[in-house]
């Protein structure tokens, strides 16, 4: 039998019904694990002390009545920026310690309602200011891959949780990079959602125009069938489309490609781009084409200019959000916010501020529709875009030190799609000196299904789904 | 063209005032410095026209939502639920700051 920690849902599900293990079995194999391995990479902040008494619980319910919800038994991660009744949520911020939050996300009430038990909170950047989880005010996750290098960020707790085999399934944030960029690093699938189709309520601000939750897992297929229960509409977020959504996990298992069109945008082969990556991301553009789809070259508008505006609108919600942090109904006071997330702020201020509005936010915000109708016009002809997520692979601990604009060129591929809102999978498409490389594979808004059809057809046709030896890397 | 902005550090210790974070002094010359960096990297964005074209500021096009007038007892926190995380109460209420009859202006 496989180890109980390479197991995916489905996998999970076929061993409960066939009496093959328990969930306390797993819930107790991936609490030994974390005891460890964790120590050593610091992804998760704090572990659920009912784990185990949750497991019980569903064995009992299993030994009942069966596998009779669609996550019954399992294990899943969830990044600190999620309330949860019962477990702190700090979004690995000085000025949360200690915070009980007194209602739950919808996200993580979604998953518990499906059955899902968790394993406990995993590092982030605090308040998700950055793209290494290095801005954590409770130290940097490392990559289970090679503990030099960092996981990417922000959810990089949540992907080196995934990596390391530490859950079946992690759920991270986006906002601009914050789910594809650390998946790509940890060479793990991520997966955003279109903005509004997955509820924000309960998550920590960052920039509400763009923040959306997703699935952090070891395949397509777990991101779709986690995608299925924590997406849709949301009464407690007026931003949640109203439109039903599908049922992604039915767009898995297809033979091949054929008759879709994908681009692969050719400014995302940034002049500076070691060979080797472009090479990873030519080459699934091959393999796309052997499975049957068409793929030509595309062009979009040069992603440094989505750096302004990403900037510009992502500094001046977090002024706005971060407001809310007074230290009087919730949390401590504002000296605790570090100095990432003070520069962020103020940043924002100034941007917002008298004077400045018209010549940066207005400005910000007229470029972001010249982005949105850019795209617009490709997907009329295509079904899907491609590119590298990254510039390169994960880059090594202390490399966003002092770097006020780190985040942002390290996420220079992501946030055209994320600030035009569309929905995109990060995967792995091959190694270079030994660390995951990661493709994106963007779709139109809730366009869901396709992308996720996309990548699960790529994935199963190739093999860069792989798993670090612990006791060698860490 | 952009032309290159200096924010100053007299400018920092405003911009830390209006966002009611305490700064110090050392601090403001680093600020200063990350600031204008920053503000270099955006105005990139007048090298994009934009002219007769609108700001975006919602991207999935949903207007004026709004939900029956009643209450929500899904999101209301009982007053002991409201009050548990806060440091300071008094009497079943929270305990703030003065902020009025403060000298301290802008």
């Amino acid at each position: 039998m496989k180890e109980l920690h390479t197991l995916t849902i489905d996998e999970v599900h076929e061993g409960y019904k066939k009496g093959e293990f328990t969930c306390s079995d797993l819930v107790r194999h991936f609490l030994d694990r974390i005891d460890k391995y964790n120590p050593k990479i610091n992804a998760y902040l704090y572990i659920n002390p009912k784990a185990l008494e949750e497991a019980a619980k569903i064995d009992k319910e299993i030994s009942e009545k069966g596998v009779d919800r669609p996550l019954l038994g399992i294990p899943v991660a969830v990044k600190d920026n999620f309330l949860t009744v019962g477990m702190p949520t700090t979004a690995s911020s000085h000025i949360l310690e200690g915070f009980m939050p007194q209602y739950e996300s919808t996200t993580t009430k979604r998953l518990l309602d499906a059955g899902a038990v968790f394993l406990g909170k995993t590092n982030m950047d605090a308040f998700a200011h950055g793209s290494s989880t290095e801005t954590s005010d409770f130290g940097p996750t490392l990559n289970p891959w090679n503990t030099g290098h960092l996981p990417g960020g922000s959810s990089g707790g949540s992907a080196a949780v995934i990596s390391a085999q530490l859950a079946t399934v992690a759920i991270g944030s986006e906002t601009a990079g914050s789910i594809r960029q650390p998946a790509a690093w940890c060479g793990v699938t991520g997966f955003k959602p279109t903005y509004g189709r997955a509820s924000r309520y309960g998550i920590v601000a960052m920039a509400s125009s763009t923040d959306q939750p997703g699935p952090i897992a070891k395949s397509v297929k777990d991101c779709a069938l986690v995608s299925e229960i924590i997406f849709g509409h949301d009464p407690n977020d007026a931003t949640t489309s109203p439109k039903p959504i599908e049922k992604y996990s039915t767009v898995t298992g297809k033979e091949d490609l054929k008759g879709m069109k994908i681009g692969l945008i050719k400014e995302y082969l940034l002049p500076n781009m070691a060979g080797e990556v472009k090479e990873k991301v030519l080459e699934a553009a091959d393999k796309l084409r052997s499975l049957g789809a068409v793929v030509e070259e595309v062009s979009l508008m040069d992603p440094k200019y989505a750096i302004g505006v990403y900037t510009v609108i992502q500094r001046s919600e977090v002024s706005s959000n971060l407001a809310r942090f007074d230290g009087i109904r919730f949390g401590h006071e504002r000296d605790r916010f570090n100095e990432e997330n003070k520069r962020r702020i103020m940043l924002g201020t100034y941007t917002l501020s008298a004077g400045y509005y018209d010549a940066y936010y207005k400005k910000a915000q007229a470029v972001r529709t010249a982005i949105i109708n850019e795209f617009d016009k490709l997907f009329e002809t295509y079904d899907a875009l491609i590119g590298p997520v990254s510039p390169g692979p994960a880059l090594k601990v202390g490399a966003s030190k002092d770097q006020p604009m780190f985040g942002e060129m390290e996420d220079i591929l992501v946030e055209q799609s994320s600030i035009a809102g569309l929905t995109s999978v990060g995967l792995p498409c091959g190694f270079v000196d030994g660390l995951p490389i990661g493709l994106q594979i963007t779709c139109a808004q809730l366009n869901e299904s396709k992308a996720l059809q996309i990548a699960d057809c790529y994935q199963r046709n190739t093999d860069f789904v792989r798993f670090p030896d612990l006791d060698k890397t860490l | 063209m952009h032309k290159a902005q200096r924010i100053q550090p007299d400018e920092v210790r405003k911009i830390a005032k209006l966002a009611n974070l305490p700064v110090q002094n050392e601090e403001l010359t680093k600020f200063s410095s990350q600031f204008s960096q920053t503000v270099d990297v955006i105005g990139q964005l007048n090298e994009v026209d934009t002219a007769g074209i609108p700001e975006t500021y919602q991207v999935n096009n949903l207007v004026n939502v709004a939900r029956e007038d009643v209450a929500d007892t899904y999101r209301t926190l009982s007053q002991d639920q409201a009050l548990s995380q806060a440091k300071i109460t008094h009497q079943g209420y929270f305990v703030v700051p003065r902020v009025i009859d403060s000298s301290d202006e802008i």
